[in-house]
């Protein structure tokens, strides 16, 4: 190997640090430009991306009607007879839902901020999640596996007892 | 956890419309079938010609076949019908075998080698009388000629074509013919016998063309009895009506002489009166006193000396002829552990010209016939062989001081079956010799592998298929996972016990019952019922099993009963009495004591109870469930069926605490003038019901099925309609079917089928019942079936009553609630007769059921519930479809391929037994008749195991080879990634 460093870079940025003054800025850079107009500039900006993000969080929150639009469609297409791809439609109809509704804070993350109110978008997402996991319920319903008959509850009861007992027949 | 319906109507369809046949490589995996003809009566050798030396028999069960000597496999076997029992048979011109059957009616001749009819005549006579079957040599235009004497007529028949050359009647003389002789080398016949009891009669008949030579009477005061021996071609010998004296009746050249002795002049202390032992043994003739066998000598001018008294039971053989004038007969004679077979000739006493002592089995009993063979051996002298039949039906064959063969031809007639488990394989317990070793296994499974693989020669495929046959598995003396291993044991008209391995049909035991053995106290003893007695279960593994064997002493109602109990690994009889009671019935109760011995009832013809066993524990439980036992009992002669509870100890002068006196319940009288019972059945004691809901898919509903263990299914038709098919019309037959409660007698359902008329045949199983009978307006066979629910638990349709368990469905019933019930029922048209019925049974019951339908041609046909479903409509809706119900028609399919008996027939079919193996899906079935067998059967498709073709081998090979390539591809996998981070 060499024998010693020759050259190296330091990437850390020491141009604020006092110590560094010592190295003039480079012409034309004025140091003092980025401190100016933070008050009127940035405030209009932050305006807009609060706007932005809470347009975005209504269109977030609107999403799953379409989802839940195309489910319907999915389900009609589907049928109402116990098989493979009806059972699968229906079970990912349930489980988008679900998945969805355990995500809520996370997918309203990126829109978080103090100014933006979050609980009527999240309200309507959620409210859109149960409509399709009562979709997926009902279609469930509909293919008839939900126990909700009373054949479901007395179809492995055994027989009850007798109390009395009789044989007998013709003579041997 | 409730399994939600639609998903288990999924798993039905998966496996819809299920194929129950089986492919040809299959046959005799699982199944057995055995070949018996009954008890031997009659047997005719034929062993002149070189060639496949054989024996012509005749049975009891009416069963004409013929047997290899050799072996004893049945050549070729013609099963008569139940009322053509056979008379008489020969053997005419070395190939035609003649029989006369029917009471004499029927003559018919049958080709020896194959067994094809040749021809058959009817013989008509204007009376009945004793009917007898005598080739002659004579030959009438290049026929042979045999003579037959029935129904009071002498006909003539040509053996080649079965013409009726002459015939005679004897109509007017109130003859009894004794036989029918034709003295050797002559041309005419004597029918001898006797007339108005007192008067002998001789007739010399011509026999080229029936003309009456001579007729010659003589009467005697004293009067005939019993049957008669022929001593020469012109003597016979008889015994007077008081069985003291004996006459030797000589009609030489048509004089008759009728010389009396009495036996207490030839046998000192004569014990009583004497019966003729009939024989046609020249000079020789033997009588029985009590059990004295006398061999009595006829010296010329009749002139009888006592040759030998035997004191031993002893069967004499018939005679045969082995060389001009010479005749010889077989006794045998049992001592002790053997049996001594001898062979004399007719005119010396003094000389043996065989003697053998044989090694027999004791479970044969006694010996009851024997028929005598010769041949003639490279010395020029004369050897024997011997058939005979022992007291169990069995059939034997002696030569040269050996068994030859040996045939159980008692298992063609059995009365009952049960079943009993195995023993649990233990470490104690050797099975080794079964097993195979290591080579071998593997040798099979890469056999198997081929067999999978298609690379068998046709050498290997044949190969596999026997050891398939024969695997040792099934085989096995020890219990199996599956359940299919089982002993059969069955109850044969003989008296004797036999258990079948349902393996493989080997008999592992027999046992000729001491209790149904003849004695002083019980002379005729028979045979009525077999039950489990003793099943151990749980604690009491360890233990033998036991059945309980029940007869009577004659067959009268009143007759006292026996009873027995056999263990069933062994065969032991562990005890056996003679009761002091008759039975009429036999009630096996719900109840178990603590020795798992099951509790029975037996009724005796005065109505008493009687509780077995007799244990103090065993009254105990009586006391406890005293109000709830019950009983009925179907008096089929007179139309009542009454029910009776238990009332009081018996105040009879015995003091028998186990005897319950009965208090009449209910009865139900039958107007004997329009109906009479012919069929009655109930549902069997030990199945298994999984549900007590019928669900409904098109609503989602349910219905509760009514099920009950005291439903008796009655069928009663118009007494007129009793008898044959076809002698009544439609408007004067009906059909009436009820479901009576038997412990209240409440009749539940009644309906009538106008028109129809019986035979019925059903079944009850679960809450529904399946019947069988003729239509005559229709002229078909009609199956209808019964469901019944319970309309009283119907509003038990809460689902959230039902999820939080506030439902009284499984709460005990009792059947003076008086629930309401619903039936609904329907008909079809059935093609087959059938002889019986019968439904699978699984050890839950949760496999869907199937009908297994004994036809009238001797086969066991499969046929799906389904089929009997009364909510079958012309049109179901989808949904309806889906649950599987089956577009209605007329007429029930018979498929093919659902023959569970394959190719095979079961000869004069009488019953067939399902047993649950412990795999739910499969059932054992058992068909008995004259022949045996078993299967194992799928009503739904084994879905619960896999198949016996899967190979494990394969799966083996392919796991192992899995987890090797996994392994090496981990290598060479570590091995880039190394090679690529040094890159």
């Amino acid at each position: 190997m060499g024998s010693g460093r020759r050259w190296a870079v330091s990437f850390s940025d020491n141009s604020t640090s006092p110590s560094c003054r010592d190295i003039r800025d480079p012409p034309g850079f004025t140091r003092a430009s980025v401190d100016q107009d933070d008050s009127t500039a940035s405030r209009q900006k932050k305006d807009a991306e609060s706007n932005w993000k809470a347009q975005k969080a209504w269109e977030v929150a609107q999403a799953p009607f379409k989802n839940l639009l195309m489910m319907g469609f999915m389900m009609w297409m589907a049928g109402n007879t116990v098989h493979l791809f009806s059972i699968g439609i229906t079970f990912s109809a349930l489980w988008q839902p679900v998945s969805a509704l355990q995500g809520v804070g996370k997918v309203f993350e990126p829109y978080k901020d103090s100014k933006v109110e979050l609980l009527g978008p999240k309200l309507l997402f959620i409210a859109l999640n149960l409509g399709g996991l009562a979709l997926g319920v009902w279609k469930l319903n509909t293919l008839g596996l939900l126990p909700t008959h009373a054949s479901d509850w007395v179809s492995s009861l055994p027989p009850a007892q007798e109390v009395e007992y009789s044989g007998g027949g013709i003579p041997l | 956890m409730a399994i939600t319906y639609p998903i288990f109507l999924f798993l039905i369809f998966s496996s819809l419309v299920p194929i129950l046949s089986l492919y040809e490589d299959q046959v005799g995996l699982t199944d057995w079938h055995q070949q018996y003809i009954g008890k031997v009566k009659q047997a005719v050798f034929h062993t002149h010609k070189t060639g496949r030396k054989r024996v012509v028999v005749s049975t009891e069960l009416n069963v004409i076949a013929t047997l290899d000597l050799r072996r004893g496999e049945i050549f070729w076997r013609h099963v008569l019908g139940s009322n053509d029992a056979v008379d008489g048979m020969d053997i005419a011109l070395g190939k035609y075998v003649i029989t006369l059957s029917s009471e004499g009616r029927v003559l018919r001749a049958w080709n020896l080698p194959d067994g094809q009819m040749v021809w058959e005549s009817s013989l008509h006579g204007p009376k009945h009388s004793k009917s007898l079957l005598l080739m002659t040599n004579l030959i009438i235009e290049r026929n042979n000629v045999v003579v037959i004497f029935s129904n009071g007529r002498l006909h003539a028949v040509s053996c080649v074509d079965g013409e009726v050359l002459w015939n005679k009647d004897f109509e007017a003389e109130s003859l009894e013919v004794q036989q029918v002789i034709q003295p050797a080398g002559s041309n005419f016949v004597y029918i001898v016998g006797f007339a108005a009891s007192s008067q002998f009669e001789m007739y010399q008949i011509n026999a080229r063309n029936g003309e009456l030579l001579k007729h010659e009477n003589a009467a005697f005061s004293g009067g005939f009895s019993g049957q008669v021996s022929l001593v020469s071609s012109e003597t016979l010998v008889a015994l007077d009506s008081t069985g003291l004296i004996l006459l030797v009746i000589s009609f030489h050249e048509g004089k008759i002489s009728i010389q009396h002795t009495p036996i207490s002049n030839l046998v000192e202390d004569a014990p009583g009166p004497a019966v003729i032992i009939p024989s046609s043994t020249m000079g020789l003739f033997a009588i029985r006193m009590n059990a004295v066998t006398i061999f009595i000598r006829v010296r010329g001018k009749g002139m009888l000396e006592v040759a030998e008294k035997v004191n031993r039971e002893t069967t004499i053989g018939n005679a045969l002829s082995i060389s001009e004038g010479q005749q010889v007969f077989a006794l045998v004679q049992h001592a002790g552990r053997d049996i001594r077979l001898t062979v004399k000739l007719a005119h010396d006493w003094d000389d043996d010209l065989l003697k053998e002592s044989i090694k027999m089995d004791q479970q044969r009993g006694l010996v009851h016939k024997v028929f005598l063979n010769n041949y003639v051996r490279t010395d020029r002298s004369h050897g024997f062989r011997a058939l005979i039949v022992m007291e169990d039906h069995s059939l034997l064959l002696l030569q040269q001081g050996t068994i030859v063969w040996s045939r159980e031809d008692g298992l063609a007639s059995i009365i009952d079956v049960t079943t009993s488990e195995l023993p649990v394989e233990r470490a104690g317990v050797s099975v080794a010799k079964f097993e195979l070793n290591l080579f071998e296994w593997l040798k099979g499974h890469m056999l198997k592998l081929k067999g999978t693989l298609m690379l068998a020669s046709p050498e290997d495929i044949a190969a596999i298929q026997y050891m398939r046959l024969q695997s040792s598995e099934k085989s096995k003396m020890t219990r199996d996972h599956n359940g299919f291993r089982k002993l059969i044991i069955v109850l044969t008209r003989a008296g004797k016990l036999f258990a079948l391995h349902t393996g493989d049909g080997r008999i592992v035991w027999s046992r000729l019952l001491q209790s149904l053995c003849k004695s002083e106290a019980c002379q005729h003893p028979i045979g009525l019922y077999l039950c489990p007695w003793q099943v151990p279960h749980h604690h009491a593994l360890n233990e033998n099993p036991f059945v309980l064997v029940v007869g009577r002493c004659f067959q009268s109602p009143d007759a006292l009963g026996v009873l027995s109990f056999v263990d069933s690994y062994t065969g032991k009889e562990l005890s056996s009495s003679n009761l002091d009671h008759s039975i009429a019935r036999v009630i096996p109760l719900p109840f178990t004591d603590s020795t798992e011995q099951r509790l029975h009832l037996l009724i005796d013809a005065d109505k008493k109870a009687h509780f077995y066993p007799k244990t103090p524990e065993a009254i105990g439980i009586v006391r406890r469930e005293f109000s709830n036992i019950y009983w009925y009992s179907v008096e089929d002669d007179n139309g009542i069926i009454k029910g009776y509870a238990l009332k009081s100890k018996c105040n009879s002068n015995v003091a028998d605490k186990f005897c319950f006196d009965a208090s009449e319940l209910w009865s139900i009288v039958l107007p004997s003038e329009s109906e009479k019972i012919i069929a009655t059945v109930t549902r069997k004691l030990n199945e298994a019901v999984h549900t007590q809901a019928k669900l409904i898919a098109a609503d989602q509903d349910v219905m509760y099925k009514y099920i009950s263990r005291n439903l008796l299914f009655v069928a009663t038709v118009a007494p007129k309609a009793s008898c044959e098919i076809g002698s009544i019309t439609p408007e004067e037959s009906w059909l009436v079917i009820y479901l009576i409660d038997t412990v209240t007698g409440r009749v539940l359902h009644r309906m009538t089928h106008h028109g129809s008329q019986g035979p019925v045949e059903a079944v009850f199983s679960e809450n529904w019942v399946v019947y069988h009978y003729f239509n005559l307006r229709a002229h078909r066979y009609e199956m209808s079936v019964i469901e019944i629910y319970d309309q009283s638990r119907a509003d038990n349709k809460d689902v959230w009553k039902l999820v939080v368990g506030k439902h009284n469905l499984t709460s005990p019933i009792s059947s003076y609630s008086r629930s309401e019930v619903v039936t609904k029922s329907q008909s079809y048209f059935f093609t087959h007769s059938l002889k019986a019925i019968d439904v699978t049974s699984t050890a839950k019951g949760i496999t869907s059921k199937q009908l297994l339908i004994g036809t009238i041609g001797d086969q066991v046909l499969a046929l799906d519930k389904r089929f009997l479903d009364p909510r079958r409509s012309a049109n179901p809706t989808q949904v309806e479809r889906e649950e599987g119900i089956i577009p209605l028609t007329d007429s029930l399919p018979i498929i093919p391929q659902s023959y569970i008996t394959h190719n095979l027939r079961v000869e004069g079919l009488q019953g067939i037994i399902t047993v649950p193996a412990k795999l739910e899906s499969t059932t054992l079935v058992f068909a008995y008749g004259l022949d045996l067998f078993f299967t194992h059967f799928a009503p739904t498709r084994t879905y619960d195991s896999l198949t016996e073709e899967f190979s494990y081998a394969l799966l083996l090979i392919t796991i192992v080879a899995l987890v090797a390539a996994i392994f090496v591809t981990w290598v060479l996998s570590r091995r880039k990634e190394l090679q690529d981070r040094w890159r």
